[in-house]
């Protein structure tokens, strides 16, 4: 058990790409913690770079303790789930889970003890004689969950663990992982590009940008506070409004409407400043009768969100979005008024979060 | 109607008459040994042993077989080994002018085992003393073959996936590990493709051993084919028809083998 800890680490690719650009994360023991972000922003380089797959081109990793920079993956005593899960075809599920004890010497019947042991936990002991090509997506994972486990290592590492699971399975296995890992309390490192999934298991996420961090905090902060325009329109099913405003004494004029300042912006704005005003669909109160303050606008397109519905309004040319709860959903062309909740309610100016 | 089915009345015909061009040769093969005083026609053999008496007569006949075995799988196992390292390598590691490099290997190859460098390939022979030893004969047919079978292995390569491979390094396992555990249980149906490619380029080899193998107890079966003559210096049709079933039987049972062995891939444990 160890934390992970990156200091200044760059990733420069032959040809002058930049996937890593002088990161430093601390990821504490025994935390689940996810990086997320759109492909091709770094995430699965920096995984690569902590499991010692790509060599970084500056910076130090450090796994308890221990700067394990210059180490061969193997020596670095960590674990990986890769996407396509990598198991050998030609072993069966005993043989897979074992391999990691095959390396270390250890003797077949310690090993075979030890699978059957770590299969059995995760639900595998009847398929222990199957080869990969006869065990279903989900099994495949477990399996592969399992020969992670059966290494001890100090610290998991998983790439994109969910994306080859159907959307179904995909939902018990998220809940799956998360118990599991909390069982284990061992440090592990996940990618994914979903944002629900990264909301729903980690303990802290990082999201990032073309090699950068653009925010590191708990999934309720990233949330709630995205640090900025990008995490904002990244993090939330449905993504969240960004309206260009103006700020006016102590309201802030967005598409000719008026709205009070959030609260988390009071006193921090200067008058007559260009600022984006920021406000999630589901922070967003939709009402059909005139409301103070609110954006006011005409109902331009209704969505079935299951529980709820996303309003577009149209705001003198500006779409805003709404989640309006099931039974209240407007028709089209009806006159709405959406009032932005002030405590949250975001102000971003030049494209970072305006707070104290 | 009537159109259709003189349509398929003419595409059978052709299609029997060419099975024909194909079906009487391998016919007489298999008659022509039990036949007592064999021609070039294909008859109902009478089943005699007499042919295969006489050939086991012949001091050479049944030890230029054995030859060719020792050549072949000499040779089939070093073009495997070497091959399978080389196109792992050359799979696996970035070099630049790597394509270059292979395709003027292949080029040169059919140029080294073949007719136009008969004269140098003697001589160096020559000089390094190996001439008239199997272990050089099949040195230098190892190096003919080499090129073609590195770049048919290294497509077996370059199509297995590379997180097998990453998945066993994670684990701490060495590059010798890794080929051994993963790579080469991966690549199975590509190393038994270009062993028995290997064997069959080398079992109908004749050139090479008839010009750099001259003491007939080292001589494969290729070339002993060759001195099955009559007296009156006629092809002598009762050994050679004999021996040339001999000879094609071990050919015939190691695909067999082959194909029953290996002639399936392992599927699965990647997620596509």
């Amino acid at each position: 058990m160890s934390a992970i800890e990156l200091r200044g680490l760059t990733k420069v690719y032959p040809g002058g790409v930049k996937a890593l650009d002088s990161l430093d994360l601390t990821i504490p023991d025994g935390e689940f913690f996810a990086l997320l972000g759109p492909s091709g922003c770094g995430k699965t380089t920096l995984l690569r770079t902590i499991a010692g797959l790509e060599t970084a081109t500056g910076g130090a990793v450090v796994i308890g303790g221990r700067d394990v920079t210059g180490v061969q993956p193997g020596g670095r005593d960590i674990a990986m789930v890769f996407q396509d899960y990598a198991l050998f075809p030609h072993m069966d599920v005993t043989d897979n889970i074992a391999y990691p004890l095959r390396i270390k010497k250890v003797a077949r019947s310690t090993r075979e003890q030890k699978a059957a042991e770590v299969g059995a936990r995760l639900g595998l002991d009847k398929l222990m004689d199957r080869r990969p090509g006869q065990l279903s997506g989900g099994q495949q994972q477990r399996v592969a969950l399992a020969r992670v486990m059966a290494t001890q290592a100090q610290a998991f590492l998983f790439d994109e663990p969910l994306s080859n699971l159907d959307a179904r399975l995909r939902l018990e296995a998220r809940t799956f992982l998360k118990k599991l890992q909390h069982e284990l309390g061992v440090t592990t490192v996940f990618v994914t590009h979903d944002q629900a999934e990264a909301l729903a298991m980690a303990d802290r996420m990082a999201v990032m940008e073309s090699g950068h961090i653009r925010q590191i905090g708990t999934p309720a902060e990233v949330f709630q506070r995205p640090a900025n325009t990008f995490v904002a329109g990244f993090i939330g099913s449905t993504p969240m409004n960004l309206l260009d405003g103006v700020v006016r004494g102590d309201t802030v004029e967005v598409a000719d409407c008026k709205l009070a300042v959030p609260q988390s912006a009071e006193g921090l704005l200067r008058d007559g400043e260009k600022i984006v005003y920021g406000v999630r669909p589901e922070y967003n109160g939709y009402s059909a009768e005139p409301v103070d303050g609110s954006l006011v606008g005409k109902v331009s397109i209704v969505e079935n969100l299951g529980a709820s519905y996303l309003v577009t309004l149209d705001v003198n040319g500006v779409p805003v979005q709404a989640v309006v709860p099931e039974g209240h959903e407007p028709a089209l062309g009806d006159e709405g008024y959406a009032l932005p909740r002030r405590d949250r309610a975001l102000i971003y100016r030049d494209g970072e979060l305006v707070s104290a | 109607m009537t159109r259709f089915v003189l349509h398929r009345i003419g595409f059978y015909v052709l299609v029997a008459v060419l099975l024909a061009f194909f079906a009487v040769p391998l016919l007489w093969l298999a008659s022509a040994p039990f036949t007592s005083d064999p021609t070039y026609q294909v008859r109902m053999p009478d089943f005699t042993a007499d042919n295969f008496r006489a050939l086991f007569d012949n001091p050479y006949a049944l030890g230029s077989l054995w030859n060719s075995v020792l050549l072949a799988a000499g040779t089939a196992v070093l073009v495997v080994a070497f091959a399978t390292l080389a196109a792992y390598a050359l799979s696996r590691v970035r070099l630049p002018g790597r394509d270059a490099l292979l395709y003027t290997l292949l080029l040169l190859s059919s140029i080294i085992t073949g007719t136009a460098a008969m004269v140098p390939l003697f001589q160096l022979a020559v000089e390094l003393q190996l001439i008239d030893s199997q272990l050089g004969l099949i040195l230098i047919l190892t190096g003919g073959l080499l090129p073609a079978a590195i770049f048919m292995m290294k497509d077996f390569m370059d199509s297995t996936p590379k997180s097998y491979e990453e998945s066993a390094r994670v684990f701490g396992a060495t590059p010798l590990q890794i080929v051994r555990h993963v790579v080469v249980p991966l690549v199975r149906p590509g190393l038994a493709t270009i062993g028995v490619w290997a064997v069959a380029n080398v079992w109908g080899n004749f050139l090479m051993p008839y010009l750099l193998l001259s003491d007939v107890e080292k001589q494969p079966g290729a070339v002993i084919m060759y001195t099955l003559y009559t007296e009156g210096g006629q092809a002598n049709l009762q050994l050679l028809a004999t021996f040339g079933l001999l000879y094609s039987v071990p050919v015939v049972l190691m695909y067999l083998f082959v194909s029953k062995k290996y002639g399936f891939r392992f599927h699965g444990g990647i997620k596509r």
